[in-house]
């Protein structure tokens, strides 16, 4: 029997899934090995491939193995195959077949459901490589470099995690769906990514936090519900990536905060008392926080359309087949079925907002979504704090669900980031003030000069109060190898 | 009285909710609210399964409590509350170490230095007594080394602990406890002695879970005897760390002046690989005064060697070497005396003293002179030194 909490590393594909006891899925996954490193070369982090980079690396599943850290060269990162431990007993934990055993392999009926949900998911993690594909040239900081390929190698296990699914479970089509995965690509005319958000540009590093913050935080909610699903191997790889998905988080969270806090200290030096004097504050070289809230509206409604209409069918019947559950279903004191339960969904007819309720089982995105906006709010709550503490009177919010929507009940509406509904002239000619404008993007992109000094962080951003693995402030984190 | 608790919080505003810990903790001792994610201190048992997982640090922080903060409380924090002052003993704040026997020990070991110790400002944080004499750590010997020549009588061992998955997280000048099996002549269980670490915080290699000690046998004694004697893949069992005053500061300015005998020199075995591994190119802001009876004697004499005198400038002093007089290192400082005098003026300076205890007078004596040589009043400075904390003493 293969020890299912330490890593092992008799294949060349670190795992803790018996992997070289599988030959046919060992065979398909070393097949796919040398398309995916190709892939990392042409489309991983541009001009840093030879350095040696500060990462953890887990070396088994237990909460005390799965973060050692050494310095690798990325493309020797161990990418590996893990998934948390079965749990004994668990239990399908929603829908119409809720409370029977958990299924270990794929339920025939719902086959292509499953398929369409991994894969959907698998595409979202080396799109946001491909994304965050130039940052590196412009960290403002050895530590923020180290954060970023971080959260790039790891947002790589995702794929990784994905394909083995698909081959494992799904025979050829799982081969042909894993071969895709390496095809498709952020921002192409051609071949996009499946999801919006994940076509976007990553263009500066304010835009990179927003992002690991708001877009990340869609893919913690997903992999959140997916963590729930009947099917055991899916949920237990999805509850694994969740663990990694913290620092993602992380680096957005401090990442925001630490902007702020260099924006506020630098006003007090300066005896700037308006934040809203944008012209003074950009003088000093840090980004003020007016165009710290455009950044947010626009990352924060990007990422609301990842969780598609708020009324939808789909959802319901991936719930009621209990492949995707809610948000800490196994924590919900409910019937687990949503027979009769309805939710509350705000519809926008006729030029007004109104909310209705609807059968709980159909609202099942909208429902996630408003988990998300509470689990998001939790970081601005922070961030304010950090204004608060300097002084200053003003308050980051998250815009209101209907402003800047392209999917669900709200596309295209003319609707403020407070929640009213103005002309659709009105809204274009505003636009400029609540979303960043191609100035203020310039303005960013100025600041965005690279500080490779160990110990050194640009002038725009404060350093984090405690280092990685409890380095020292002056800790190499990236030792840079330049071709 | 309350016996004060050693508390474990996690910092507010470094923490992003992300819940690692709360599916981490095997006991379900982390709750949350929308805004904080909180330890119960009475659930939590210090087995830190919480610690890897966290991707923020959030999680290691610790207070010495008489009662704890409660649930409600903590969940309403926006920070941090710094550390209270705990009535303990004389009245000083303890927190070198929970245990009350070890805490003496240490306050022993550290009274050299003239009054309450300090550590060097940006020292890194240190963990303390995660383990304690309830539970000890089970280690596993991963060698046992003779560091002294065969023909020495002196038997010093170099011993490496590998931790295993245990999580034992120590700093440069910490120490650990182990607790040799069996029962004293009243028949109860040995208490710990202690030893000082003498590899990095990272390991003996980068980034391996080990530790090693500096162990020399002493005639008679319970464990110095136990631990010499232990051979590759025996299991021991370890308490700790402990020690929060005599730690390097995290400072490639800093000017260290390190002076030791025998055993004493663990320490700065630690503290000169921590600097070789995160600033190797420092050169000379380290002096070290390293007193054995011979060149045989002396541990690490072969692998300190190695070292440049660039940076790390050495002297040593022998006792007894046919044919040689006897020097102590006191009789080194004094001949080092004008760099020395240079250096105790410099707001850089740490100095550290380390072994044996009847080297102190000797050492307080060549200080004097130093400083009384260039106008100085070492009395003054030492104090200055020790309330910055850039004064330590461990002797035993
Ligand atoms: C802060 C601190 C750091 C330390 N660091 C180190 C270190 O890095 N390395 C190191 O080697 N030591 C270190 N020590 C010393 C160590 O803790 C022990 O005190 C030492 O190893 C002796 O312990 P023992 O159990 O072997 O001796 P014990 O059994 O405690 O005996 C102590 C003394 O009593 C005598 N004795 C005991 N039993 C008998 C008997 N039946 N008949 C006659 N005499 C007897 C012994 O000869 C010995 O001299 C440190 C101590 C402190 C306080
Ligand atoms: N006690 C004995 O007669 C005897 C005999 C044979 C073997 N041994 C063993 O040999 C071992 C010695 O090992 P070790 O080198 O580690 O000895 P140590 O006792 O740790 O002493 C280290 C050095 O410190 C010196 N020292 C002693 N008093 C000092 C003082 N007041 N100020 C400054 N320096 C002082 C010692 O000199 P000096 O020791 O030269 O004074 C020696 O050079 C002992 O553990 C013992 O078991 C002891
Ligand atoms: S793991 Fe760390 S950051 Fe995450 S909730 Fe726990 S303490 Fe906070
Ligand atoms: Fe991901
Ligand atoms: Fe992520």
């Amino acid at each position: 029997m293969s020890d299912t909490i330490n890593v092992s590393y008799d294949t060349q594909i670190p795992n803790n899934v018996g992997l070289s006891s599988d030959r046919r899925v060992l065979k398909a996954l070393e097949k796919w090995h040398p398309g995916y490193l190709d892939w990392w070369k042409g489309q991983g982090p541009d001009g840093f491939q030879e350095s040696l980079v500060y990462l953890r690396t887990a070396v088994s599943v237990d909460p005390k193995g799965w973060a050692k850290f050494d310095y690798v060269r990325m493309p020797e990162y161990r990418w590996g195959i893990l998934l948390a431990p079965q749990v004994e007993g668990r239990i399908i934990p929603c829908g119409e077949h809720y409370g029977e055993p958990a299924w270990q392999e794929v339920p025939g009926e719902y086959r292509s459901m499953l398929r369409r949900l991994v894969v959907i998911q698998g595409d979202t993690e080396p799109a946001s490589v491909e994304q965050q594909r130039f940052l590196g040239k412009t960290a403002p900081s050895l530590y923020d470099m180290r954060n970023l390929f971080q959260v790039n190698v790891e947002e790589a296990r995702h794929l990784w995690a994905m394909v083995y699914i698909l081959q494992k479970y799904f025979g050829r089509d799982g081969r042909e769906e894993s071969a895709e995965l390496l095809q498709r690509r952020s921002g192409s005319d051609e071949k996009p990514r499946m999801l919006g958000a994940f076509n976007e540009e990553t263009p500066d590093w304010l835009s990179f936090f927003m992002f690991t913050y708001f877009t990340d935080r869609d893919g913690k909610m997903q992999l959140e519900s997916l963590a729930q699903s009947g099917f055991d191997p899916l949920s237990r790889t999805c509850r694994f990536m969740l663990t990694e998905e913290a620092h993602h988080m992380f680096v957005g969270e401090t990442g925001v905060g630490r902007t702020i806090q260099k924006t506020c200290e630098r006003m007090r030096e300066a005896g700037i008392d308006d934040p809203t004097d944008i012209g003074r504050v950009r003088d000093l070289g840090v980004i003020d926080l007016p165009t710290i809230q455009k950044k947010l509206n626009l990352h924060y409604t990007l990422s609301l359309d990842l969780f598609g209409s708020e009324v939808s069918t789909n959802a319901a019947n991936a719930f009621n087949a209990g492949i995707k559950g809610r948000y800490r279903e196994n924590k919900i004191d409910d019937d687990h079925r949503l027979q009769d339960a309805t939710y509350p969904v705000s519809e926008f007819t006729d030029g007004k907002i109104v909310v209705k309720e609807v059968p709980a089982l159909t609202a099942i995105n909208m429902r996630l979504r408003d988990d998300y906006s509470r689990d998001a709010l939790g970081g601005v709550k922070r961030w304010n704090a950090i204004i608060r503490k300097h002084g200053f009177d003003f308050e980051l919010t998250l815009p209101h669900e209907g402003f800047h929507r392209q999917i669900g009940t709200y596309t295209g509406a003319p609707i403020t980031p407070e929640g009213e509904v103005i002309t659709p002239e009105e809204w274009a000619a505003r636009r400029d003030e609540w979303l960043p404008s191609k100035e203020d993007g310039d303005f960013i992109a100025s600041l965005m000069k690279p500080c490779w000094e160990a110990g050194k962080y640009a002038g725009w951003i404060a350093p984090p109060r405690v280092g990685i693995d409890n380095k020292p402030g002056d800790f190499e984190y990236v030792q840079l190898h330049m071709a | 009285m309350n016996k004060p608790l050693k508390q474990h919080l996690i910092d507010p505003e470094i923490c992003i909710r992300c819940h690692a810990c709360v599916e981490a903790c095997p006991k379900d001792a982390i709750t949350f609210n929308d805004d904080n994610v909180v330890v119960d201190a009475a659930i939590c048992d210090g087995q830190m399964a919480c610690i890897g997982p966290c991707p923020t640090g959030a999680i290691d922080n610790w207070r010495v409590v008489a009662t704890p903060y409660s649930l409600e409380e903590q969940l309403e924090w926006m920070e941090l509350p710094e550390q209270q002052e705990i009535a303990a003993g004389e009245g000083e704040a303890d927190s070198e170490a929970l245990d009350d026997a070890i805490a003496t020990l240490l306050a022993e070991a550290h009274k050299g230095a003239g009054g309450v110790a300090r550590a060097p400002a940006s020292a890194a944080k240190p963990t303390v007594n995660l383990h304690g004499l309830e539970n000890p750590l089970k280690v596993r010997v991963q060698g046992n080394f003779r560091l002294t020549a065969a023909a020495s009588d002196n038997d010093v061992r170099h011993i490496i602990l590998d931790l295993g998955p245990g999580h034992f997280p120590i700093l440069e000048g910490q120490t650990i406890g182990i607790i040799p099996p069996g029962e004293d002549a009243q028949g109860r269980a040995h208490l710990p002695r202690l030893y000082s670490v003498s590899s990095p915080r990272d390991g003996e290699r980068p980034s391996t879970n080990n530790l090693s000690l500096t162990v020399k046998r002493v005639q008679g004694g319970v464990c110095s005897n136990y631990v010499c004697d232990l051979g590759r893949g025996d299991e021991v069992l370890v308490t700790g760390p402990y020690g929060s005053t005599f730690l390097l500061p995290d400072d490639p300015e800093a000017r260290l002046v390190m002076i030791c005998t025998g055993t004493g020199s663990a320490p700065f075995r630690a503290f000169t690989m921590r600097r070789q591994r995160v600033m190797p190119t420092v050169n000379g802001r380290m002096k070290l005064f390293f007193g054995a009876r011979s060149p045989d004697s002396l541990p690490y004499f072969g692998p300190l060697g190695k070292v440049p005198q660039e940076f790390l400038e050495k002297h040593f002093a022998f006792s007894r070497v046919d044919g040689k007089d006897k020097t102590y290192v006191q009789d080194r400082l004094r001949q080092d005396g004008e760099a020395l005098a240079m250096m105790l003026t410099d707001a850089r300076t740490h100095i550290y003293l380390c072994g044996l205890k009847a080297m102190e007078a000797g050492v307080e004596e060549a200080f004097n002179d130093i400083a009384r040589a260039s106008g100085l009043n070492w009395a003054e400075i030492r104090a200055r030194l020790r309330e910055e904390g850039r004064y330590h003493v461990e002797t035993y």
